[in-house]
């Protein structure tokens, strides 16, 4: 059944996901101001005594303002490679470069929204903005903190503590203090994972409005397939042990997508596909039939 | 309603108690010199009150605690927080407070009488030995786990190194922090009155030595009480401060 379905989709051509040829090679890196760059990044984790390789040879592009969705099954590296580009993890081979500047640590250029809000508990909404905003700046502060909770659609709740705040609330409070610097690229880890179905539609929705105001960079993981091609520009599909770029597919529908048209699905399919694909024999058919069932399960609850 | 059941769970146990005392020494069970009727507690309890001798000697011990506890507190504090931030300061001090640390107080007072007399001195000495380790070890602990992510959300945003003390690493180690001043006032407490019924001329330790050398078992456990009382008045005075101080954490109060 598994196999059928990979074939029927396989056999289907979308004109609208244009996949690139994946592997080991980038495409011609053009180092314009504000572009990202990862190129032939390495990152392996010490795990028990054995240096376990995480991510081999992953490269990839995001021009300034762009919209970059990296999908994989669980466990291929996601994290990594976004803690990579954050620059709280230095890999061991390749570099991460934003225009012409390295990354060596993390920075105020680089935003990061945490899979948990992860809001200081014990200070309210103002504060933990407050709290994310550059200490170089120095008058007009609350303005800029206004604006931002007003961004997020946080408006009236700014003395909330993170413990008063439903889900959706507290990832727009986590989004608010990311965006609080004006970063040049917004790295967000499964940033609604953890909400149900309807608050991460509206969630999605906000943030194509916050990104088109802000016209920063996005770099969101996800494992959630529908939201990345409701999202993105481009998607980036890692896979494997250690994880490296299977795929990429350039997203050309019209926004706002509409989830329910045949140029989406198609382009579900593709990347279903691409998730799945049987490279090099590390994943064994139950672990397939089981992500499969995960990943069938999750776009028929959105 | 809900304050009158609320009232109720609380009074049952020490009306039976006192009930059950009442009814042994009126029924003649046990001798008074053992244990006197709860009215000849109540009684005198209200002469020691009435006379000014009860206050006199709360007063000398309260002092005592006070000014060993407020030590211990700063003390406590500014060491914990240095061993909870330098790890080289850690290490140095390690060995000698991992050695003095299961010295019971009350061990160290033949020492220190030694050193300082039989004066106030040796017991606020004592009474801080007591309460600085539980504290001490609380302030580290609480330092100790400041959440890596927090760290990480810190390094993300550049935070420096002052305001990530005072932002992130103080109001995170407070709860420990104050359930180390709490565990500190108890030993406190206790230290006072172990101090007072070996060698003093005054306090509540002082009132129990001599009540029993006196033959005066009414005083004595006047003197029992009162130091139970009070021990739990200021657990809750520090208790009360805790909680308004640390209004983002919910306590489990045990139920469904
Ligand atoms: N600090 C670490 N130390 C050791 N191993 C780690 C560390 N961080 C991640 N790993 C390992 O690296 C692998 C990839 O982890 P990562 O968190 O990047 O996966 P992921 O793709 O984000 O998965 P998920 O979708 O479940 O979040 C995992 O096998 C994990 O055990
Ligand atoms: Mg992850």
């Amino acid at each position: 059944m598994l196999s059928q379905l990979i074939s029927s989709s396989k056999r289907m051509l979308d004109v609208a996901a244009r996949p690139f040829q994946s592997g080991t090679s980038p495409a011609p890196v053009v180092t314009t101001q504000g572009t990202l760059t990862v190129s032939h990044c390495d990152k392996s984790f010490l795990i028990g005594d054995q240096l376990t390789p995480i991510l081999r040879d992953v490269s990839l592009t995001v021009e300034a303002g762009q919209f970059l969705c990296v999908v994989g099954g669980s466990g291929c590296g996601k994290s990594t490679l976004l803690r990579v580009i954050a620059g709280l993890e230095t890999a061991e081979r390749g570099s991460v470069a934003l225009g012409d500047q390295v990354v060596t640590k993390p920075g105020l250029d680089r935003g990061v929204v945490f899979q948990e809000h992860r809001l200081l508990p014990w200070l309210n909404v103002w504060q933990n903005i407050d709290f994310g905003l550059s200490q170089s700046v120095r008058s007009g502060r609350d303005r800029i903190i206004a604006d931002h909770i007003r961004l997020v659609g946080l408006e009236g709740f700014e003395m909330l503590h993170p413990g008063q705040l439903s889900g959706g609330m507290a990832q727009r409070a986590g989004l608010a203090r990311a965006l609080v610097n004006h970063p040049r690229v917004l790295l967000l880890d499964e940033p609604f994972g953890a909400l149900d179905a309807l608050t991460r539609w509206q969630m999605q929705t906000e943030l194509l409005r916050i990104w088109e105001a802000e016209r920063a960079t996005m770099i969101l993981v996800t494992h959630d397939i529908d939201e990345a091609i409701y999202l993105a520009d481009q998607i980036i599909v890692l896979g494997g042990r250690p994880g490296n770029v299977r795929q990429r597919f350039q997203v050309e529908l019209p926004r706002p997508r509409d989830r329910g048209a045949s140029g989406f699905a198609e382009l579900r399919r593709e990347i279903w596909d691409a998730i799945f694909l049987k490279d090099d024999g590390d994943t064994s058919s139950f672990e397939r039939e089981r992500l499969l069932a995960e990943l069938v399960a999750e776009s028929h609850a959105t | 309603m809900r304050f009158a059941r609320s009232l109720i769970h609380r009074l049952w146990l020490p009306v039976a108690l006192v009930a059950i005392w009442f009814l042994f020494s009126w029924l003649g069970l046990i001798s008074p010199l053992l244990l006197p009727s709860p009215v000849d507690v109540v009684r005198s309890g209200f002469e020691l009150l009435g006379n000014g001798e009860l206050a006199r000697h709360v007063a000398v011990s309260l002092t005592r605690v006070l000014q060993g506890f407020a030590l211990a507190a700063v003390l406590g504090i500014s060491l914990g927080a240095a061993i909870g931030l330098s790890p080289a300061f850690d290490k140095s001090v390690d060995w000698v407070l991992q050695t003095l640390k299961p010295i019971p107080p009350i061990g160290w007072f033949p020492l220190v009488v030694l050193w300082f007399g039989i004066g106030e001195v040796s017991k606020v000495f004592i009474i801080f030995l007591g309460a600085f380790f539980p504290i001490l070890i609380n302030v580290v602990d609480g330092i100790r786990q400041t959440d890596h992510r927090h760290v990480e959300l810190a390094r993300v945003h550049e935070i420096g190194w002052w305001r990530f003390l005072t932002w992130v690493i103080i109001p995170g180690s407070l709860p420990s922090t104050f359930t180390g001043l709490r565990i500190g006032m108890g030993f406190a407490w206790t230290c006072v009155v172990a101090a007072e019924l070996i060698a003093a001329e005054a306090g509540i330790g002082y009132l129990i030595v001599d009540a029993r050398q006196t033959f005066h078992p009414d005083v004595l456990l006047v003197g029992i009480l009162t130091i139970g009382i009070l021990g739990t008045v200021m657990d809750a005075g520090l208790r009360q401060l805790d909680r308004r101080l640390i209004r983002w954490k919910q306590p489990f109060r045990g139920g469904a």
